[in-house]
C-alpha cells in the first residue's frame, strides 16, 4: 500500500522543500564569525593629516555595550545610500566603527569630508586584508558586536537603521 | 492594439483549451467519436491561437513597441532585427507563451495522427489540462502583453550573453524536448483511467507511447547538446559543462526519457514493467516541470538565472502539485490494475534493460540531489553548502559508466535469455581488448582512475557495436532501421565518453600575459599574439587580438574579443580553431596594461567527440523514430489482411 | 517587498562589483614547480567564487576572485598545502566556498543517496528474478 503512494509522498516532500526555499534568499550568506569573539582588527586608522596612528578594535569596543563595525568604500554606491542610516544611529549614541574597504585614503577623506562622519574611528584597509579576514564579500557589511566583543549579526548590504536599532537595544538589555 | 489582439487570442485560447479537454474525457468515457472530434478541433483551433499571440509579440518586438513591458525589457533600437525576433523568447514571459505553443503544436499533431478512440481521446483531455494550467499562468502572472506606462523612448538591451544565434534555435529546441515529454506523461494517464472494465488497462499506450517519446528525446539531447556547444563558445571559459541548476534541469529530464526509452521497448515486446513504465512518463514531466520552476523562481543561484519572482514561482509549484501530484494519485489508484512482470531471465535484454533503468535512475537521484540538496540544507536551517564538479564527477560518472557498458551488452544479448557460456563466449574478445586499453592507458601515465576507466568503456562498447553491425552486414541480416538506430545510439555514447575522458584529462591550458608579438608554447604549437587592436560596433565596443597558432608550418589565425556593452556589461567572444581531433582555444582577457594582454590558451584533444557523439545518438535516434514508423505501417497494411483471413 | 529589497541588493551587489573589475593578473604568477601550477589550478576548479552567481573561483572575473586567486597562489608558494588553504577559506566563509560538500551527518543522504537508490533498485530486480524462478 505504502507503495503505491511513495512517488506521491516524494513528490509532496520535494514541493514543500521547494516553497519554503522560495522565501529564502539563495544570495545571503551568514557569517562564520556569528557567536564568537570578533577577529583581532589592529590597523592604521584614517585621519586628515598629522602622524599616523594604529589602533585595535578590541580596545576601542565600549565596555558592556553593543556596537557596530560597518565595512565602506568610497567607491561603492550602496554605502551612499545607507550612509543616512548610519547618520542616523550615529546621532542616537551607537557607536560605529568604520572599516574602509580597498580604497585610498584620500578618496575615503574626502567622502567623509563632503558628508557627517558617523565613524568613531575608521580603520584602513587598501588591500583588502582584513576585510577577507573578516569573511567580507560585498560591500557595504555591517557586523553587529555585542558588549563582550562577540559578533552578533552581520548584514549584507544597505542597513535598515529602524530594525537594526530594535535589535541593538535588545543586545544591550 | 496588437498587444491586445495577441491577449485577446489567448483568453479564447483557454475556452478552448477547457472545451478541449472536457471533449476529450467524455469521448473517452463514453467512447464517443463525435466527442473526439470536437476535442481535435479545438486542439487545432487552440494551437492556432496560440501561434497567432507568438506572432503578436514578434509583430511588437519587429515594430519595437517599447509600451509593452516585455519588449521594453529584453530589446532596444541598436538590437539587431535578427536577435529582437529571437528575444520573443530571450525572457521569461516570452518562453512561457513558447512552452505553451509548442505544447500546443504536440497536442495537435497527436491529434492528427492518432488513431480514434478512447485512450487517444482521454490523452487529449489530459494534454488540454497541461495547457489549461499553463495558460492560466500567462494570463494570470506572466502576461508578455503588459503594456508599461508612460513607454520609456527606447528598450533596455537584451542580456549580451543571449545575442548569439544560439538564441534563436537553442530555446525552442529544448523546450521541444520539454514540452514532447507531455505527450508520453498524457498517454500513461490516458492508459490508467482508460482501463476495461475486467481491469487490465490498454497495453497498447506503451506502443503508442514509443515514437513520442523518442521523438521528445531526440529535442531534448539536441537542445541540451547544442547548449553545451553554446556555452562551449560564448561563454568564454572554454568549458562545455557547468553542472549549472539550469544545465542540471535539462539533464534529469533526458535521463527519465533515455530510461523510459528503454522500459517503453520491454513493456511493448515483452508485456513487462508497465507501472514502471507509467511511473517513469510522469516523472518525466514532473522534472521538466521542475526545470522550468528551477529556472523561473530564482531559489537556486546560476549563471542563467533570469527573473525571480517568487509569486511566479509559487504558481509554478501549484501548477506541479495539481498536474504531477494529481497524475500521481490516479497512478496510486489505479497502478494494481497494470499487468505484472512476467518470468525473468538473469541474462536476457530485459534484465539488463531494467538494470539500466535502475542506473539511469539512480544517476538521475545524483543529478537532482547535487542540485536540490543546498536548498534543503538552508530550509531545514543546516548551512549553505555548494555542489559542484567535485561531486558529481564522484557520484554522477560512476553510474554512468556502467550504463555504457550494458550498453554494448545489449546487442548480443536477445530477449529472453541466453545461456550464460555463450555470453560469456561473446563477450571475452572485446572485453579483454577493453581491459588492455584500460591498462595501457593507466600504464602510458593517464592522470587518473575514473578517466582511464571512461575510455576502457567506450572501447568496449565501441567495439562490440561495431562488431555487432559488421557482422549483420557480412551475414545479410536486415534487422530494420530501428536496430541501426540503437546501434548508432549506443555508439554515440561511446564516442561522448571518449571525448569527455580524452579531453578532460589531456587537455593543456594555459593563462599568459603577451605583449603583441610575443609567443609561447603550448602543447607543440608556437602561440603568437599578432596584434591587438580596437573596433567599435553598433552596441559595443570590443578589443580585438588575433592570436597566431603555429605547428609543423602550419597556422591557424583565430581572432578573440573582448567586448564592452552599451549597458555596462563585459563579455568575452572566444576563438576557436576546430579539427576532427583537437580544438585550439584563445580568450582574450583584460589589458594588463603597457601593452601586455592576458590570454587564456588551450589545447583540447578529441573534444569534438563529445558533440560529435551527441549527434550520432540523435541520429541513432532519428533511425529508430523511422523504423518503428516503418514498422506501424507494415502492421497497418498486415492487420486487414488477418482480419480478411 | 521583501523581494523588491531581495533583488535590488542583489543587483546593487553586482553593480557593485562591476566598476572595480581590474586587470587580471594571474597571467604572471610563477610557481615553484609544474606540481605546485597544477594544484594551483586544481583548487581554483573547487571553490566558488562568493560573489558570483555560480562560478568557480577558475571562471570568475568578480574582484573579489581576483584576489582570492591571488591569495591562493601566495599561501601554495609558501609552502600551504591545498588542506591548509581550503580550511582557511571554510573558517572564513563556511562551506559554501567548497564545491566539494565535505562529508557530515547533514550531507549523507546527499554522498550516498544515489548509491542506496542503486542498491535498493538492484535487490528489486534480484527479487523479481529470484520470486520468478521459484515460481517457474
Amino acid at each position: 500500500m505504502i507503495r503505491r503512494f511513495l512517488p506521491l509522498l516524494i513528490l509532496l516532500a520535494v514541493l514543500m522543500v521547494a516553497a519554503v526555499g522560495l522565501r529564502r534568499d539563495p544570495t545571503i550568506l551568514p557569517s562564520t564569525l556569528l557567536d564568537s569573539k570578533a577577529p583581532l582588527l589592529r590597523a592604521a586608522l584614517l585621519q586628515d593629516g598629522g602622524m599616523p596612528q594604529t589602533a585595535e578594535l578590541q580596545a576601542l569596543l565600549p565596555q558592556g555595550k553593543p556596537s557596530l563595525l560597518n565595512v565602506w568604500a568610497s567607491w561603492c554606491t550602496a554605502c551612499l545610500q545607507e550612509h543616512a542610516a548610519l547618520q542616523r544611529l550615529a546621532a542616537s549614541g551607537v557607536t560605529i566603527f568604520g572599516l574602509n574597504y580597498k580604497d585610498t585614503d584620500a578618496a575615503a577623506m574626502a567622502w567623509l569630508r563632503e558628508r557627517h562622519n558617523p565613524y568613531r574611528a575608521v580603520f584602513v584597509d587598501p588591500q583588502g586584508i582584513l576585510g577577507r579576514d573578516w569573511g567580507v564579500y560585498g560591500v557595504p557589511e555591517t557586523f553587529v558586536i555585542d558588549g563582550q566583543g562577540v559578533v552578533r549579526q552581520r548584514i549584507v548590504g544597505p542597513i535598515d537603521d529602524r530594525a537594526l536599532s530594535q535589535q541593538l537595544a535588545k543586545l544591550s538589555r | 492594439m496588437i498587444p491586445e489582439a495577441g491577449l485577446a487570442a489567448l483568453c479564447l485560447a483557454l475556452a478552448l483549451t477547457l472545451l478541449q479537454g472536457t471533449a476529450g474525457l467524455l469521448g473517452a468515457a463514453r467512447h464517443s467519436a463525435a466527442w473526439f472530434a470536437v476535442a481535435q478541433r479545438s486542439a487545432w483551433l487552440q494551437t492556432g491561437l496560440a501561434m497567432a499571440a507568438m506572432a503578436a509579440l514578434a509583430l511588437s518586438f519587429a515594430q519595437q513597441d517599447y509600451s509593452v513591458r516585455y519588449v521594453a525589457a529584453h530589446a532596444s533600437s541598436a538590437l539587431p532585427l535578427l536577435y529582437r525576433l529571437g528575444a520573443v523568447w530571450g525572457g521569461h514571459e516570452g518562453s512561457m507563451l513558447l512552452w505553451l505553443t509548442l505544447l500546443g503544436c504536440w497536442s495537435s499533431v497527436f491529434a492528427l495522427t492518432m488513431p480514434r478512440g478512447p485512450l487517444s481521446s482521454a490523452a487529449l483531455g489530459v494534454l488540454a489540462v497541461l495547457s489549461l494550467g499553463f495558460l492560466s499562468y500567462i494570463i494570470g502572472v506572466s502576461n508578455p502583453f503588459a503594456r508599461l506606462f508612460p513607454a520609456p523612448p527606447d528598450g533596455s538591451d537584451l542580456n549580451p550573453l543571449l545575442q548569439d544565434p544560439g538564441l534563436i534555435f537553442h530555446p525552442p529546441v529544448l523546450y521541444m524536448g520539454y514540452v514532447g515529454l507531455a505527450v508520453p506523461f498524457a498517454l500513461a494517464l490516458a492508459a490508467l483511467l482508460t482501463s476495461s472494465r475486467h481491469g487490465q488497462p490498454d497495453i497498447s499506450w506503451a506502443h503508442l507511447a514509443r515514437p513520442w517519446n523518442l521523438m521528445a528525446w531526440l529535442w531534448l539531447g539536441a537542445g541540451i547538446a547544442a547548449g553545451s556547444y553554446w556555452a562551449y563558445y560564448e561563454l568564454g571559459w572554454g568549458g562545455w559543462w557547468f553542472w549549472d541548476p539550469v544545465e542540471n534541469a535539462s539533464l534529469m529530464p533526458w535521463l527519465i526519457a533515455t530510461a523510459l526509452l528503454h522500459s517503453l521497448a520491454v513493456t511493448q515486446q515483452r508485456h513487462m514493467f508497465g507501472d514502471w513504465s507509467v511511473l517513469l512518463a510522469i516523472a518525466g514531466l514532473a522534472l521538466s516541470l521542475l526545470g522550468t520552476f528551477l529556472v523561473r523562481s530564482g531559489v537556486l543561484t546560476s549563471v542563467h538565472a533570469f527573473a525571480a519572482d517568487p509569486s511566479r514561482g509559487i504558481f509554478i509549484l501549484g501548477l506541479i502539485a495539481v498536474m504531477v501530484g494529481g497524475a500521481l494519485t490516479i497512478y496510486a489508484w489505479r497502478a494494481h490494475t497494470l499487468p505484472r512482470g512476467r518470468p525473468l531471465e538473469l541474462l536476457s535484454r530485459e534484465t539488463l534493460l531494467l538494470v539500466n533503468n535502475v542506473l539511469l535512475l539512480a544517476a538521475c537521484a545524483a543529478v537532482f540531489l547535487g542540485t536540490l540538496y543546498p536548498l534543503l540544507m538552508d530550509v531545514l536551517h543546516w548551512g549553505k553548502i555548494s555542489v559542484g564538479r567535485p561531486y558529481f564527477n564522484a557520484v554522477f560518472v560512476p553510474l554512468l559508466l556502467p550504463a555504457l557498458i550494458l550498453s554494448g551488452m545489449a546487442s548480443w544479448t536477445p530477449w529472453r535469455g541466453i545461456p550464460v557460456r555463450t555470453w560469456l563466449r561473446r563477450a571475452r574478445l572485446p572485453a579483454a581488448a577493453a581491459l588492455a586499453t584500460g591498462a595501457l592507458v593507466m600504464l602510458c601515465g593517464m592522470p587518473a582512475v575514473p578517466f582511464a576507466a571512461g575510455l576502457a568503456a567506450a572501447i568496449f562498447t565501441l567495439i562490440l557495436s561495431g562488431w555487432s553491425l559488421l557482422r549483420h552486414a557480412r551475414q545479410r541480416l536486415r534487422p530494420g532501421l530501428s536496430y541501426y538506430g540503437m546501434q548508432f545510439a549506443h555508439m554515440g555514447l561511446a564516442c561522448f565518453a571518449l571525448g569527455a575522458s580524452v579531453s578532460g584529462s589531456f587537455e593543456v591550458s594555459e593563462d599568459v600575459m603577451l605583449r603583441p608579438g610575443g609567443t609561447m608554447t603550448l602543447a607543440g604549437y608556437t602561440v603568437r599574439l599578432q596584434q591587438v587592436s580596437q573596433h567599435t560596433e553598433k552596441n559595443h565596443q570590443a578589443l580585438r587580438a588575433q592570436v597566431v597558432f603555429e605547428r609543423h608550418g602550419h597556422d591557424v589565425i583565430l581572432v578573440t574579443e573582448k567586448r564592452r556593452y552599451a549597458s555596462g556589461m563585459v563579455t568575452t567572444e572566444a576563438a576557436i580553431g576546430w579539427g576532427l581531433f583537437r580544438d585550439l582555444f584563445v580568450a582574450l582577457g583584460d589589458d594588463l596594461g603597457e601593452n601586455g594582454y592576458s590570454l587564456h590558451v588551450a589545447y583540447k584533444p578529441l573534444i569534438r567527440f563529445i558533440w560529435g557523439g551527441a549527434g550520432l545518438m540523435i541520429a541513432g535516434g532519428a533511425l529508430g523514430f523511422l523504423g518503428q514508423r516503418r514498422a506501424r505501417v507494415r502492421l497497418a497494411h498486415e492487420a486487414p489482411a488477418k482480419v480478411a483471413a | 517587498m521583501a523581494n523588491i529589497r531581495r533583488w535590488l541588493a542583489l543587483l546593487l551587489l553586482m553593480l557593485l562589483m562591476a566598476p572595480m573589475a581590474r586587470a587580471d593578473d594571474t597571467g604572471q604568477i610563477q610557481f615553484h614547480s609544474p606540481q605546485q601550477a597544477a594544484q594551483y589550478q586544481h583548487l581554483l576548479q573547487e571553490i566558488r567564487c562568493l560573489v558570483c552567481q555560480n562560478q568557480s573561483l577558475a571562471e570568475s572575473h568578480a574582484d573579489l576572485a581576483l584576489d582570492l586567486r591571488l591569495e591562493i597562489a601566495q599561501a601554495l608558494k609558501r609552502g600551504e598545502s591545498p588542506e591548509q588553504i581550503k580550511a582557511r577559506l571554510v573558517k572564513r566563509y563556511g562551506d559554501f566556498v567548497l564545491y566539494r560538500p565535505p562529508l557530515r551527518e547533514t550531507t549523507v543522504l546527499l554522498w550516498f543517496g544515489p548509491a542506496l537508490l542503486l542498491l535498493c533498485g538492484l535487490w528489486v530486480v534480484w527479487r523479481v528474478i529470484h520470486r520468478q524462478e521459484s515460481q517457474a
